[in-house]
């Protein structure tokens, strides 16, 4: 533990650890409909992180006195699996994961016409299987592309990304090390289309100019992963209309 | 429903008017805070304790000291709890029994706050490395909520730890033994937290009940004693634009300077 501390998280040429440059996001895969029961579903896998989402409604809501009568009730819970990270996690949902799971739900309704589908509900899963670093920023990604998936109107998709400062640079996307070696992180999710910041949170330190830098940089990493987020889903029927074609052929 | 749980849609309707022409309904600015009273030490069996009111807003927070086991990846540190109780008698909305998303964030907005500006200097409440340290246990416990939760709790822990005395203690063959008298708990940093609420695409400073129920979206920014931001919230089902961000940072760095005042007296 003291030894990884030691260790320096960038080195003299701006190279981190992983070997990205200080605005360089992490590897991203983004899958779209992967799941055979959900209505909607998507995985993602950002460096090692990986997440699978699922949607379930509109449908009836359980309990029924929880159904709002003008517009569909949306529900989130971000869960972990006990396997996900270092020190096995107990299952029984934590504090951080009941924080989190209000603020993933309140970074996506804003994106979703939920007023089109009163007295129901939308029931949103995400499962973290590995965890490190920006699991959050990476559920909200992939959440977004399951409720597209699912064929919920939408307003657009909600991005998300995470940046901060590590020995004194603005960096993007941090990884569990980072974060934890490093003195800020700021995740943010962002609809680009109407300039909107859904979901900001921040713990460390950060003088004024910092932090305004750490928003655009952020800001930015969001409409990076918002163009992979939309070849992700344009994938998916792509893939389907070879497969509509094949059977054509050979008919 | 009673109409104390939700204002009735003509007012409703009125408190955005008059936030769209910067006005409110209780006659203050849109970056003005309701009046803060504060009061601390009034619970002698708690190592600190205070209670502030905010408007009609009243939280107590009470500092409890305990001796217990450091966390692993921290074997030299003591260990900050803080926990917020959103009590039945505070509002008709409150329920009995364990706590909900609600409480849960106010709780980890307030301990953010005190974390990140490394208000408590942990690493002199270790005893015994990976043994024996001193938890710092920071309950909120809300007593009427007129809105604003997180900036009353957040004034009312500072308050609080302010306010706190630390036992004497000696440590004989690993066993820490009480003595008499007590010291002040040191504080190295002064968090401040600031909250906004977006209504009508305008930001307004400290919402009350009425506000908070009609706004789109709400921003708490927590300022240190040098102007630095250490931790920030988004929360409601809005959202907000990068230049609202950064016109909130530059009104809670100066909301910060004046509410700090308030509690710390130099």
């Amino acid at each position: 533990m003291s030894q990884k501390k030691q260790e320096k998280l960038i080195d003299e040429n701006g190279v981190r650890l992983d070997g990205r440059k200080v605005n360089e996001l992490r590897p991203l895969k983004i899958e779209v409909g992967v799941l055979g029961n959900a209505d909607g579903s998507a995985y993602i896998e950002m460096g090692k992180n990986k997440i699978l989402a699922a949607v379930y409604g509109p449908r009836e809501v359980h309990p029924k006195h929880l159904a709002l009568p003008d517009r569909a009730l949306l529900r989130c819970r971000y869960h972990m699996a006990p396997f996900s990270v270092q020190e096995r996690k107990s299952p029984a949902p934590s504090r951080r994961e009941m924080e989190l799971s209000k603020v993933i739900r309140e970074a996506l309704e804003p994106s979703v016409f939920i007023e089109y589908y009163p007295r129901t509900s939308i029931d949103l899963f995400i499962e973290v299987l590995q965890a490190d670093g920006g699991t959050r920023c990476a559920g909200i990604t992939v959440a977004s592309l399951a409720l597209a998936d699912a064929g919920i109107p939408m307003r657009d998709l909600v991005a998300a990304c995470a940046a901060g400062k590590v020995e004194g640079q603005i960096v993007l996307d941090l990884t569990d090390v980072e974060d934890k070696g490093g003195e800020a992180d700021m995740p943010l999710a962002f609809m680009p289309n109407a300039n909107a910041i859904t979901l900001l949170q921040m713990d460390g330190m950060l003088t004024e100019e910092e932090f305004e830098q750490t928003i655009s940089l952020a800001v930015e990493g969001c409409k990076q992963v918002y163009q992979l987020q939309k070849e992700a889903l344009k994938a998916k029927y792509m893939a389907a209309k070879d497969v509509v074609k094949e059977e054509a052929t050979e008919e | 429903m009673t109409a104390s749980i939700m204002a009735a849609r003509i007012k409703q309707k009125r408190i955005a008017q008059l936030i769209a022409h910067g006005k409110r309904l209780d006659e203050r600015g849109p970056n003005d805070h309701r009046q803060i009273q504060i009061e601390t030490g009034l619970i002698e069996r708690a190592e600190g304790s205070a209670r502030v009111r905010l408007g009609k807003t009243e939280v107590l927070v009470g500092i409890k000291i305990e001796v217990g086991e450091p966390f692993l990846d921290v074997p030299n540190e003591g260990v900050l709890t803080v926990n917020a109780e959103l009590v039945p008698l505070a509002s008709p909305t409150f329920e009995a029994g364990p706590p909900d998303e609600n409480s849960i964030e106010l709780a980890r907005i307030v301990d953010r706050g005190i974390r990140e500006s490394k208000a408590i200097d942990l690493g002199s409440l270790c005893v015994e490395p990976g043994k024996k340290v001193f938890v710092v246990f920071v309950d909120i416990y809300v007593l009427n909520h007129d809105g604003n939760l997180i900036d009353a709790s957040a004034l009312a822990s500072l308050a609080a730890l302010l306010n706190t005395k630390m036992f004497n203690y000696d440590v004989k063959e690993g066993e820490i033994k009480i003595k008499p008298g007590y010291t002040p708990l040191p504080l190295r940093n002064h968090p401040i937290a600031v909250t906004f609420a977006k209504i009508n695409d305008k930001l307004i400073a400290d919402p009350w009940l009425e506000e908070e129920q009609i706004m789109d979206a709400r921003l708490t920014m927590t300022v240190d004693k040098d102007g630095k931001i250490c931790a920030l919230q988004k929360g409601g089902y809005g959202y907000f634009t990068t230049q609202q961000v950064f016109e909130a940072t530059k009104i809670a760095v100066e909301k910060a300077e004046e509410l700090r005042k308030l509690v710390v007296k130099e």
